[in-house]
């Protein structure tokens, strides 16, 4: 067993030989080693961590515009260039130091920070370094991409109108062509900044903590404060990070050594991943809404103006709820001036406050659909490096996004693709290359993680459904539905059973479509889902996101209808693609969640006579408007034991195997 | 199906009129798009009735203490179905046969007939035996020969799942060994065949090592009810008997194939004290019982096993009375198979002789294997290590993904 388990260390993971394989071809399997990892796994993938986005999809976090992003200079300075070097490597090295310490780090620009440009990796520092570098040939290249910009132009309509993903087969196969090049070219340019590093190599900021940065942001607000003292002021700010260096030095080579066997057997990409990954690993405080200060000044940079909702449940303080429906005029009326945010997004945006666009994979489409356009009608300022400055301008995008509805994981997923392609976008292209190169990324996303994903799960999730049985569903998936019109396209008898929920109903949606087709439906409330479970032989759920313990993330009820299942013995089948996966665990539905429009709850559409809680709730100030508090959860979770088996585009898995795919996978879901 | 609500019964009559109307075109439409070759595959089957599981057939033959009376049942219900009696012979000159003087289902049963030779060394000799009868000229060619003819090989008996996994284990090593694509043609066939021919050895060698590991769990003074016959149980019991270690094995009988009067037989050979059960004595035992060793036709997905029937009663007992199950299987076994509850499954019927005869209004049921879901299982014995049930899923990821 011993010597079986350290040489699945040496085997290539993606062809690991079990049981059948001798162990000569080991070692030719070793030989063989190099080339599959050369072309299979490239070094700059390996190097973003998702470990360590602690992105919160269902946190509002303080809002953060271009407007004020776009003060963040490189600090204009007249010092000799190694000076001004190190300047540019602080300061951009960190784009929030710029913001007061009060800022959450959930906050997209963390996210932004993490990804992009990173807050504490060694990777980030290598391309923040090499950054000024970069933005010297990034501007001798604009010059020439500026002349060359209507073909380029041209280029990236054509591009698009190709990749439509309406059309899956023949884009997929023209799509996927790209990315070895691509690869190649990030790889070697990477690694040609790796070998740059030692040389000047600028460590001392890259570790320093969260009290550390914050020193280090007042300090370098007080320098900004007082422009003349700037120059003796950062100095000091540098030494105190060099104070912390010393420590994280020692640490890392235990960290290395241990995780060298996990991380080897993983992958053997490189030898410096896998401490990376691990020092991204420490998870930071979400904003929490109950902590006054804190709201206030995410509020005064807030471009939503949400009126918080009054009576709130006391568990749930932590959560942001705003009044529903009363900021959307206004900002309809604000659509047509020119604001910091682009059209197409602010479209979205509104769409998801009004609650036209809902539905994990919906809102994910559309959201990247809007970046698509903005990145389309993007141009580079002067003076700044393209990835740098769209990175910070996605970040402003989705900060608005999140002030509309809280992100879901599924679009955290989707974000962190994007910024980890633009921070790897080679530093030769050209601006019009890169903006194509991004565009096609996106439809690459859109069609293997979303929609040939969904098709790959119909096909395994047809083969449970047999003749004579009687399914069960829960609120509207679009993946069920899939399921569900395609096992009736093949001819299978089945009955389907509709269990729904106040408020929003949108089991009907789901019905009528159902129906339309002519299966053979039953619709239900949640409250009958005892009396109707014995009858029914498969339970099929769709999820927000899959955590790493096996929890499914879904539509509140979803945890009832699956733990009912359970006891009745039915097996419960979650369809999930696997770019929802998450590695976070989550025990409960509290300290996460989504709060929807309390009022929904008093409220029965239609029939505004019947609404006899409204005088208990409307008086305020009075003591029967306190005691009265309206709850609407969005989500819940459910534990695994409720799965019998989650269905995604890598097969038919068991809930502990969610884990697995996560630790093999999201790499590649970064990549493609 | 089972209704418990009386509204669904006229359901369920509607069904089955909508069913016995509609049966006739589901039938002709079931079978995979090369039904040509499928056919005359058919016919070369020896086992040639469908319903019969041929790999339940092999196992009873091999292990199984077979009465005459047995025989004469077996017989009975293979007569049931006279049109598929048909001799390969008579059908041979006149079906597709000439043209295909190669056959690797013959191959394959010709292997499979040979006792001590498991399932998937068997598939994997005949697919061997593809490679050298090939006429082929590149990889590709050969790949897709191979690809054919283990399709064919497994739609001949589905019931295998170790003949399934044995397939793909070998397919896999053909399409993603890249070595293989650098190579010379002639030397990457050679490779491939020795790669084969090696797979008898390492089979064995699985079994080996899943006996040194299970030894640390067999302790002085313990009793070990094991279920049916399974070579590795066997060689686990027989590796413990020889490092003198002290501890008693409670048979059961295994029926239909009394599987379980075979192992007795040999386990009293080694001088290990064994008491024989009939298969309902099961839970008036367990009390005394400190483990519970099965083997696995196949390893599922989910951790679960699919084995002979009874496995899950037992398992069931063993939850019950908080004896760990342990199951000992090689790695090879190892299936992307993800059944949610017993019907789940493809049937694999086998004839079950009840000593008097059954009625024709009496229906029985004659399932060889039932599925056991992880939950009951304690730990897998593999070649690859003991392993927890969820880690399959984590082998099998990484194995085929």
């Amino acid at each position: 067993m011993d010597s079986r388990r350290s040489l699945r260390t040496v085997i290539d993971p993606k062809v690991r030989q079990v049981g059948f394989f001798a162990p000569p071809e080991r070692t030719n399997s070793g030989q063989t080693e190099p080339i599959s990892a050369s072309s299979s796994s490239s070094p700059p993938v390996t190097e973003i961590s998702p470990s360590g986005n602690s992105l919160s999809p269902v946190m509002i976090p303080p809002p953060r515009h271009s407007s004020d992003s776009r003060p963040v200079p490189v600090v204009p300075n007249p010092h000799s260039p190694l000076r001004r070097e190190s300047i540019a490597a602080g300061s951009s090295y960190n784009p929030s130091d710029f913001f007061p310490p009060t800022m959450s780090p959930t906050a997209p620009s963390s996210f932004a920070g993490r990804v992009g440009v990173g807050y504490g990796g060694e990777y980030t520092d290598d391309v923040v370094v090499s950054s000024p570098g970069r933005a010297v040939r990034g501007s001798s290249v604009k010059a020439s991409a500026a002349s060359s910009l209507p073909s380029g132009g041209f280029d990236l309509r054509a591009l698009r109108a190709s990749s439509v993903p309406a059309s899956e087969l023949t884009t997929v196969s023209t799509v996927v062509k790209l990315p070895p090049g691509i690869a190649d070219k990030a790889g070697g340019a990477s690694g040609g900044v790796q070998n740059d590093r030692p040389a000047n190599s600028k460590p001392a900021k890259e570790r320093s903590t969260k009290a550390e940065r914050r020193a280090l942001q007042e300090a370098q607000r007080a320098a900004k404060a007082a422009a003349k003292a700037e120059g003796s002021k950062l100095p000091a700010s540098a030494t105190s990070a060099v104070n912390v260096k010393p420590a994280k030095a020692t640490r890392a080579p235990s960290q290395k050594n241990d995780s060298i066997s996990v991380a080897a057997s993983e992958k053997k990409a490189g030898d410096r991943l896998p401490d990376k990954d691990r020092k991204k690993d420490v998870p930071q405080p979400r904003m929490q809404y109950d902590d006054k200060s804190r709201v206030e000044k995410a509020k005064r940079r807030a471009m939503v103006n949400q009126t918080e909702a009054t009576n709130r449940v006391e568990l749930f303080r932590h959560l942001p709820q705003y009044e529903h429906g009363t900021q959307l005029p206004d900002l309809e009326s604000k659509f047509f001036q020119l604001g910091p945010v682009h059209p197409a997004v602010y479209k979205v945006g509104l769409q998801y406050l009004s609650g036209d666009i809902s539905g994990g994979n919906a809102r994910c489409i559309a959201m990247l659909q809007a970046f698509q356009e903005a990145i389309k009608d993007y141009s580079t300022p002067p003076e700044k490096s393209l990835s740098r400055d769209l990175t910070t301008k996605i970040s402003s995008y989705v900060s608005f996004l999140i002030e509309c509805r809280p992100l879901s994981i599924s679009m955290g997923n989707a974000i962190r693709f994007l910024k980890s392609r633009i921070a790897k976008l080679p530093l030769t292209l050209s601006e019009s290359e890169a903006k194509a190169l991004l565009q096609s990324d996106i439809d690459r996303f859109i069609s293997e993680k979303i929609i040939l994903a969904d098709k790959v799960i119909v096909k395994h999730a047809v083969t449970k459904i047999r003749d004579g049985d009687f399914l069960l569903t829960y609120g509207s998936s679009s993946a069920v539905e899939m399921i569900l019109l395609h096992a009736h396209e093949l001819g299978r008898q089945f009955q389907v059973v509709v269990v729904d929920s106040r408020p929003k109903l949108e089991g009907q949606l789901l019905l009528r479509r159902l129906v339309e087709k002519g299966l053979k439906c039953t619709y239900t409330h949640i409250n009958a889902v005892s009396y109707i479970m014995h009858e029914v032989t498969r339970v099929f759920l769709g999820a927000s996101s899959v955590l790493s313990n096996g929890t499914v993330y879904s539509r509140v009820g979803t945890a009832c209808v699956a733990m009912v299942a359970h006891a009745f013995r039915v097996p419960v089948l979650v369809c999930c693609e696997a770019y929802k996966f998450h590695e976070r665990v989550q025990l409960d539905s509290i300290c996460s969640n989504e709060l929807g429009d309390p009022d929904a709850i008093s409220k029965v559409p239609g029939r505004e006579e019947t609404n006899c809680l409204d005088d208990c709730a409307k008086s305020e100030k009075s003591t029967k408007g306190e005691k009265l508090q309206y709850l609407n959860l969005i989500y819940d979770a459910t534990p695994s034991d409720y799965i019998s088996m989650i269905i995604t585009d890598y097969g038919m898995v068991p809930p502990t195997s969610v884990p697995v795919i996560v630790r093999e996978y999201r790499r590649e879901h970064l990549w493609i | 199906m089972w209704w418990r609500s009386a509204s669904f019964i006229l359901d369920k009559q509607h069904q089955d009129d909508a069913a016995s109307s509609s049966k006739l075109e589901t039938l002709s439409l079931s079978p995979p798009p090369h039904s040509s070759s499928m056919a005359a595959e058919a016919f070369q089957n020896p086992n040639s009735n469908p319903k019969i599981s041929a790999y339940y057939q092999t196992r009873a033959a091999h292990h199984a203490v077979v009465t005459s009376d047995w025989l004469a049942q077996a017989q009975a219900a293979v007569g049931r179905y006279p049109e598929d009696q048909a001799p390969p012979e008579a059908d041979g000159p006149t079906g597709s046969e000439p043209e295909k003087p190669f056959s690797v289902i013959d191959e394959f049963n010709n292997w499979r007939k040979q006792p001590d030779l498991a399932e998937a060394v068997a598939a994997i000799r005949a697919l061997a035996a593809v490679i050298r009868a090939s006429e082929a000229t590149t990889m590709m060619e050969l790949e897709i020969e191979l690809k054919k003819a283990s399709d064919s090989l497994k739609s001949s008996d589905t019931t295998s799942i170790s003949l399934t996994a044995g397939c793909d284990l070998f397919m896999r090593y053909v399409t993603r060994t890249s070595a293989l694509e650098y190579e010379e043609f002639n030397s990457a066939k050679s490779r491939l065949i020795e790669r084969a021919e090696k797979f008898g050895e390492i089979s064995y060698k699985a079994r080996r090592i899943i006996a040194m590991l299970s030894q640390d769990f067999i302790f002085d003074g313990c009793t070990i009810l094991v279920h049916g016959f399974s070579r590795v149980v066997f060689e686990v019991l027989k590796t413990a008997a020889q490092s003198k270690k002290l501890f008693r094995v409670f048979c059961t009988e295994g029926r239909p194939d009394r599987t379980g009067l075979r192992l007795s037989n040999e386990l009293a050979k080694l001088d290990v004290p064994v008491k024989l059960l009939i298969d309902s004595a099961v839970a008036y035992t367990m009390d005394e019982v400190d483990m519970v060793f099965v083997g696995a036709d196949g390893v599922v997905e989910s951790g679960g096993i699919i084995n002979m029937m009874g496995t899950y009663q037992i398992a069931l007992v063993a939850h019950s009375m908080n004896k760990p199950v342990y199951v000992a299987a090689e790695s090879y076994k190892f299936a992307r198979l993800y059944p949610l509850d017993q019907k789940d499954m493809a049937p694999a019927l086998r004839p079950i002789d009840f000593g008097v005869p059954i009625p024709s209004k009496v229906e029985v049921e004659r399932s060889a294997r039932d599925y056991t879901p992880p939950q009951y299982l304690t730990l897998l014995f593999t070649d690859l290590g003991v392993l927890t049930p969820s880690v399959v899923s984590d082998e099998l990821i990484q194995l085929y993904l």
